[in-house]
């Protein structure tokens, strides 16, 4: 059977769905030893401002029960060295990239995005707007529906480049903001950053990173970010990129179901860089046993007028 | 390139009630590894614990002909991993990622190699000093613990012809006190042209004494750094460490892939 794994995202066309989740992946090309970089549906590198960013001192993870917090602060080399540095050597190896775009300004995000559009070799920007760990821009962006719209927007006007806004869960409703978003112009929205989060040391009685709060990720996350997804689905059009706890195939597959176009894969690959050919591996095993040619024929098949017995989900 | 293997278990040594050596099967490993290079261990099943554990090279294990054919790891129990590390049962599988980091640069002789332990800091060691001896480096090991019952494999360093000089905070055994003590005598009484690399792994403060002292006296230093790792590739920036750039501001560098071995100079010590 001949499968069809490839899904279109805005104008990027990515070769299967699976896309390293940024700030996991470092700049991609920290893996090209363990993993073929070609063989990604894409790559969100770290997220890049203008300037270089030292980020917050350690500790900076913690471990939790299926799951980890951390608060790097968005260490980084700026956007002017990723291209000269970085992105060479990742379209010499094929990969597919999507810049995680940072800024603490409306004019910091526009900058950014504009000199990774003079580039070759960048397929896509994600905004990000919702990481919890620096106190100026980002999440201040993403909590506000104005805000969404604002940066979305401006980034919208300077480039031709599929523009992607990462949105917050840290929010009472997260479909309005992927609504805001896609008022804005965005090609597709990716959820969900991390879970504002916090973890104490019971005897010192102090927190266990630097930043006191962090964003909690990995599998005790994928419940809520699935709702998300689904929700997100009942009131936008454009794609979807989900994320939040992907371990093994069904959990990319159940993010599929629930709306997603594509998934993005963060924490998981911290335990096993050799994740993604397992993954793929998954997929193609589930679309030959479900006689699935096009896996984009998947997304947002969710049959809610039945619910599965308890033994079906074998 | 790193390689990942379900490692069987082929033994566990307890050492006390917190330490012990756990002996891995992983001949691609044990064949490519450096001393001073790390591992990434994940000894449970399923998503509690999450991550791996980083873990020095304790030693390459060998056949009677010398063919490499696993490792070990010095393990101190201290949360649920180093449990699950102390607990493993021979037999079991236990996935083993690595080599991974920069390794001890290598001395030939005239230099001595000088190695200054704390703990579980001995963790890098024994590859070092097998290592060091295969090249005819005199090498001499500063190794400090609470007591004597933590100083562990001396029988072993004195089999490669390693001189020990212990210290304990309790004074049962060796010198009572730091083992940084002991190492600034030495380095006071060694004539400056003969040549001397010292390596040191251990608590931070040990680290940063060693170091201070290092540069008192004009010697190289170099510390496998041991920090809080979510993957050991470069890829979280979790395991950072201050060290100067080259306009001398300090930066964070990602001990994963810089490190664990550091030029100890180059770090900010706070």
């Amino acid at each position: 059977m001949s499968l069809d794994l490839s899904v279109q995202i805005g104008s990027l066309t990515l070769k299967n769905p699976l896309i390293a989740a940024s700030g996991c992946f470092g700049y991609g090309v920290e893996y090209a030893e363990t993993v073929d970089l070609a063989s990604l549906g894409g790559i969100a590198v770290k997220g890049l401002f203008l300037a270089e960013r030292e980020g917050h001192p350690p500790p900076r993870i913690v471990e939790t029960p299926a799951g980890m917090l951390n608060a790097i602060g968005l260490q980084g080399i700026g956007v002017h060295r990723f291209v000269a540095d970085k992105l060479p050597e990742l379209r010499a190896r094929g990969a597919t990239v999507i810049v995680n775009v940072c800024g603490t300004t409306i004019d910091e995000y526009v900058e950014v995005a504009r000199v990774l559009s003079d580039h070759e070799g960048v397929g896509a920007i994600e905004l990000n707007i919702s990481c919890p760990n620096i106190k100026e821009g980002g999440i201040t962006f993403g909590c506000s529906l104005t805000g969404t719209f604002d940066v979305v927007s401006a980034v919208r006007r300077v480039t031709r480049l599929p523009v992607i806004p990462k949105l917050t869960p840290n929010v009472t409703d997260v479909a309005s903001f992927a609504h805001a978003a896609e008022d804005a112009g965005a090609d597709a929205v990716s959820l969900v950053n991390t879970f504002l989060a916090m973890v104490i040391d019971v005897e010192t009685r102090r927190p266990k990173i630097s930043n006191v709060v962090g964003g909690l990720s990995g599998p005790a996350i994928r419940p809520i970010a699935v709702r998300m997804v689904y929700e997100c689905r009942q009131v936008v059009k454009i794609p979807i990129l989900g994320m939040g706890g992907i371990a093994v195939a069904r959990d990319a597959l159940e993010f599929m179901i629930a709306g997603a176009s594509a998934v993005q894969v963060g924490t998981a690959n911290f335990v096993d860089p050799f994740i993604w050919s397992k993954l793929l591996a998954g997929i193609r095993e589930y679309m030959e046993r479900h006689r699935l040619t096009r896996i984009r024929d998947l997304v947002g098949t969710l049959d809610t007028a039945h619910t599965l017995s308890e033994k079906s989900d074998a | 390139m790193p390689v990942d293997v379900a490692a069987v278990v082929i033994a566990n040594h307890p050492l006390s009630a917190d330490y012990n050596v756990l002996a891995l099967s992983a001949p691609a490993i044990a064949e490519a590894a450096a001393p001073g290079q790390f591992v990434m261990i994940k000894a449970g099943r399923g998503h509690d614990p999450l991550l791996r554990r980083p873990f020095s090279v304790f030693e390459v294990l060998r056949d009677e002909r010398g063919t490499p054919t696993g490792i070990s790891l010095l393990n101190k129990r201290i949360g649920t991993s180093t449990g699950l590390v102390y607990d493993a049962s021979p037999g079991q599988r236990v996935d083993c990622l690595g080599p991974l980091g920069r390794p001890f640069s290598v001395i030939e002789p005239p230099s001595e190699a000088w190695m200054v332990a704390g703990g579980v800091g001995l963790a890098p060691f024994a590859a070092l000093a097998e290592s060091l001896r295969r090249r005819r480096v005199q090498s001499v090991l500063f190794y400090g613990a609470r007591s004597g019952s933590e100083l562990f494999y001396l029988e072993t360093f004195r089999g490669l012809g390693v001189e020990l000089v212990l210290t304990t905070d309790d004074g049962s055994l060796g010198e009572r006190g730091r083992v940084v003590a002991p190492l600034e005598r030495r380095l006071a009484k060694r004539p400056a042209g003969e040549p001397l690399m010292i390596y040191a792994c251990g608590p931070e403060g040990m680290l940063a004494a060693t170091a201070k002292t290092a540069a008192r006296y004009g010697r190289s230093c170099q510390v496998s750094v041991e920090r809080i790792m979510g993957c050991g590739l470069g890829g979280c920036y979790s395991c950072v460490v201050p060290m100067r750039n080259e306009d001398g501001r300090p930066h964070h560098v990602r001990s994963c892939l810089a490190g664990p071995v550091l030029a100890a100079d180059q770090i900010v010590w706070d």
